[in-house]
């Protein structure tokens, strides 16, 4: 297929003979042989399945060929060979679902009605093999009974899959969720072992599914059949207390666990690089995106199981460790495109121009497109009206830019597919003809006529002549807008000198920009001082030295410690700050200017009033446990009882989220009391155990090491009363159901990490938080360090309690986003921009309390006070003018008189 | 010796699949100013992703 040719209009897969299993709805339903993945597809281009064309395995048919009229398909290419020179490579391969074939227990080839979680995806999709409608795959029927079974393919014994998957029971809760939206009485029932909803928000999630009705069930699954002579299957689970039980469902989900790639062995020799026994990337704790060979770096799947936030935090991590390695070549081959000087319309007369799309079939096929070009002439100021197969193939797009020339079109509408994804390509269209790229206005005849009027071709006719008519009454009133430019100062300021503002800092500097890193304490560090050992054995000790050392010995690194925020002015590529720094008593005062912000810092553990922490000296959190095991101020004797209380003060009333790590944390405190002695007996009280990713391996090693691991429920708290010479445990053991009494020499706390808070710089700098505190991201799966305001970037357990690991990764991500802005050197504001008219403004500040983008500033003026509108910071949402009493504000693109033109032009019925 | 590996660096970085990871890491190594080549396996870019019907928390719709 040529690509440059190829328009996507899709005319070749209906003239196709061949069908196969269509990949991307997971085989439930079919494609052809030449067709494209998915609609959004990108590349957009059509592509031919060699093992199934019958012109290439059979020589004959060649259908699509006589079909495509822009003669794109090529039987004649063979595959290349290209060679490319680069200075560093990103693994970014993914992960791929266990076969759940392998597991013949689970019974997936017996019956149509087991599906995977991507299968169920796909059942439950709109644009999926059913439209949407949950439906099981035997019969089309609607699946009442819906089972969904975990940790199908992890966390099992000799599999080689003994890690936990991680994503399985988040993407599982959300799968429930979603289809009881599509059907709210459906019966849903999820078994699991433990439920692992750690990250930010997943407990709430979790939350809410309990209360939608859907059921959790703690067991292990031994078996799943299909019922004799019927479509349905039967489950046999055996629960916590051992009993064998069975349920009958219509439908069961395996949200099935993840392995390797097949291809990661055959990369990795090809790279030269390393892999775990697991067969996934191999790093370390403390350079978690570096491969083992320099310049080769690793992000998301390639490295492990984990969710989409994460994997696209470390892609954007590893972004940042490239650009490090490669700072002295940044925009040495990449060129911006230029444009010819646009021209000046202003004066001229109205000259419109209406381009009308066929788009081969797709639109022609149901609105008489001729005659709706023919309609346009007749249209007040429009000089050229013209309509073309496809309007964005390459040859059109010469053609409208020579027409806009010769014919000096001062406005251009086209009427063809949607404005996403090609309002981009006709902008540019007309920046190449010389014209400001608002004078184009786009209407879309194809979803909004041809798809959804499919069988209705006069009425879909008549709705395109109206839409065209209205866009064109819209197009005499736009002008040309400016694209405002911003110089951005390129330093940044780091406020956190935990493991995470240390790391962002160093990444900028490694890129060359110059960095302020603010630290409240006298000393860098952070968290990263209370930690003495990792579970992997790595020393975290000796590698906060290295990285205090490497930070305060960059020349472009300046660190203040006993540092405070007084007050931020300004906004995206220029701030101004205002700090103190230094000792109580001798604080000195100091203005900052920079481009950019990171956020860093950190989060705490909580001390709760419970447990007897603070009374008994006994009792300690765990981190200060953790110091008295590596000082020897504690040494586990033989006989002694050590106890760790799991979900102090988290997943309760107290703080309702999970702080994800430390269940990690009690099981590496476990394990290093057993190393100091194995007759020391570690009991370990949970309430689900979330060592999620490899982290399982330990919770394995813990349990063959003799560690108790007991539940508890939230209602059933354990008891901790003072004894003579120790601490009493009471907790009640479900198992046995009945109440066990521990005598502890040492009692350690696992709380809830809350987030670091400090008043002035609350005030200086009002970054939207969550309800538990942690900054908010502005997109929880795309945009995971991006703060809700422009040039401000979140990262380490200031966004949300995460390992040493995670954090590493997520500071390099906001350096990477923030590096974006500070090479670049400016910012471009949309001309979709709000505007206020200064003489209208009557200073109410509405808007101001309305914008979302904090983009408005209230400012006296004379007497009064005015609106104005940062246009850097401002995303064209348009709320402030909605709101404007005194319709002052306007959006470009949008004003009132461009809408009401539209609206009169639809009431205009011809 | 660094002299040697200075000429032979190249503003340009070669991304290997072309699923979120890969699109991420890309458009953020282009925006920052390198040259990237962008490899994907499949016909089309968006790996697992592309296929999921809805993410958390706000069930958006993944494509």
């Amino acid at each position: 297929m040529d690509e440059e040719k190829c328009t996507g209009c899709g005319v070749c897969a209906q003239y196709c003979p061949v069908t196969l299993p269509d990949p991307h709805n997971q085989n439930l339903t079919t494609y052809k042989a030449i067709d494209i993945l998915y609609t959004q597809a990108i590349p957009s281009t059509f592509v031919v399945q060699p093992d199934y064309c019958l012109f290439l395995n059979k020589k004959e048919c060649k259908q699509c060929t006589r079909a495509c009229q822009t003669g794109a398909i090529n039987f004649d290419q063979k595959p290349e060979i290209s060679e490319y020179e680069v200075g560093a490579v990103i693994l970014t391969t993914g992960f791929k679902d266990v076969n759940p074939a392998k597991i013949v227990s689970y019974g997936y080839q017996e019956s149509a009605n087991i599906v995977t979680g991507r299968e169920f995806e796909r059942i439950s999709s709109a644009s999926g093999p059913y439209g949407g409608k949950i439906s099981r795959p035997s019969d089309l029927k609607k699946p009442q009974k819906i089972a969904f079974v975990q940790c199908a393919g992890s966390r099992t014994r000799g599999t080689g899959k003994e890690y936990c998957s991680s994503v399985c029971c988040k993407y599982a809760v959300k799968d429930a969720i979603v289809a009881l939206e599509h059907e709210p009485d459906l019966d849903i029932t999820i078994f699991f072992m433990d439920m692992r909803m750690h990250g930010k928000g997943l407990e709430d999630f979790y939350e809410r599914a309990k209360k939608s009705g859907i059921k959790f069930v703690r067991s292990r699954v031994a078996e799943i059949k299909r019922v004799v002579d019927d479509e349905d299957l039967r489950i046999q689970y055996i629960t916590e207390l051992g009993a064998l039980h069975e349920e009958t469902f219509n439908l069961v989900v395996l949200p099935m666990g993840l392995e390797p790639s097949a291809g990661n062995f055959s990369l990795a020799r090809a790279a030269g690089i390393d892999l775990t026994n697991y067969g996934f990337c191999r790093a370390d704790l403390f350079a978690p995106l570096n491969t083992s060979r320099a310049g080769i770096f690793a992000a998301g799947g390639f490295l492990g199981p984990m969710a989409l936030p994460d994997s696209v935090t470390q892609a954007s991590g590893a972004a940042a460790c490239a650009a490090e390695l490669l700072t002295p070549t940044r925009g040495t081959i990449i060129v911006e495109k230029q444009f010819p000087e646009e021209r000046s319309v202003g004066e001229e007369e109205l000259r419109v121009g209406v381009f009308v799309c066929n788009c081969g079939k797709n639109i022609a096929g149901v609105v008489d497109v001729t005659d709706v070009t023919r309609y346009a002439a007749d249209l007040g100021n429009v000089v050229v009206n013209v309509d073309n197969l496809y309007s964005c193939s390459q040859d059109t797009q010469d053609l409208i830019k020579e027409t806009v020339i010769r014919e000096k079109l001062n406005r251009v509408v086209v009427a063809a597919c949607t404005p996403r994804t090609h309002e981009p390509l006709f902008q540019e269209t007309v920046r190449e003809a010389g014209l400001n790229r608002c004078l184009l206005e786009m209407v879309n005849i194809r979803d909004q006529c041809s798809w959804v009027h499919a069988n209705e071709k006069e009425e879909a006719t008549l709705k395109a002549k109206d839409l065209v008519r209205m866009a064109v009454a819209k197009a005499r009133s736009i002008e040309a807008l400016s694209e405002p430019i911003i110089d951005v100062i390129p330093k940044a300021l780091v406020i956190g000198g935990g493991l995470a503002g240390m790391t962002a800092a160093l990444s900028l500097a490694e890129q060359g920009f110059a960095c302020v890193l603010l630290e409240k304490s006298d000393e860098l560090g952070g968290n990263l001082r209370n930690l003495h050992y990792t579970l992997s054995g790595a020393d975290p000790r000796s590698y906060l030295h290295e990285l205090i050392d490497k930070v305060k010995s960059h020349r472009l690194i300046t660190v203040h410690t006993q540092a405070a925020v007084e007050r931020v002015n300004g906004f995206v590529g220029n701030f101004q700050t205002e700090i103190t720094r230094g000792p109580e008593g001798g604080k000195e005062q100091e203005e900052l200017e920079h481009g950019i912000i990171i956020l860093a810092t950190g989060a705490t553990p909580f001390r709760p009033d419970e447990y007897l922490l603070g009374q008994n000296d006994r009792v300690l959190l765990l981190h200060e446990m953790e110091k008295k095991l590596a000082t020897g101020e504690f040494i586990p004797g033989d006989r002694d009882n050590v106890v760790l209380i799991q979900c102090v003060g988290s997943r309760d009333d107290t703080h309702s989220y999970c702080s994800s790590i430390c269940c990690s944390m009690a099981i590496k405190n476990a394990l290093t009391i057993k190393e100091l002695n194995p007759r020391t007996q570690v009991y370990i009280l949970y309430r689900d155990m979330r060592t999620y990713g490899f982290h399982e391996d330990y919770y394995t090693r813990a349990r063959e090491q003799g560690i108790i691991f007991i539940r508890y429920e939230l209602e059933n708290k354990p008891l901790v009363t003072a004894a003579e010479s120790n601490v009493r445990v009471t907790v009640r053991d479900p198992v046995l159901g009945e109440d066990i009494t521990l005598d502890a020499v040492m009692l350690g706390l696992s709380t809830a990490i809350i987030p670091d808070r400090q008043d002035n710089l609350e005030a200086a700098l009002p970054v939207p938080r969550s309800a538990e505190g942690f900054y908010l991201e502005s997109h929880v799966q795309l945009k995971p360090v991006d703060s809700y305001v422009d040039g401000i970037y979140i990262c380490g357990m200031a966004h949300f309690p995460k390992s040493i690991d995670e954090s590493i990764a997520q500071a390099k991500a906001a350096a990477a986003k923030a590096s974006i802005l500070l090479a670049r050197g400016y910012v471009k504001a949309e001309p979709i921009v709000a505007s206020c008219a200064e003489e209208q403004c009557i200073g109410c500040s509405l808007c101001a309390a309305f914008c979302p983008y904090s983009a408005i500033t209230i400012s006296k003026k004379g007497k009064g006070k005015k609106a104005e509108i940062i246009a850097a910071a401002c995303k064209g949402c348009g709320v402030c003018a909605s709101y404007c009493p005194s319709k002052a504000i306007s959006v470009g693109r949008f004003t009132d008189e461009q809408i009401y033109a539209q609206i009169e032009a639809f009431g205009l019925k011809k | 010796m660094s002299d040697t590996i200075q000429e032979k660096t190249v503003g340009a970085v070669m991304v290997v699949g072309g699923g979120i990871a890969g699109i991420q890491t890309a458009m953020d190594l282009a925006d920052t100013g390198y040259y990237v080549y962008l490899v994907e396996r499949s016909t089309a870019i968006g790996g697992i992703m592309a296929g999921l019907d809805k993410t958390f928390p706000t069930n958006d719709c993944a494509i």
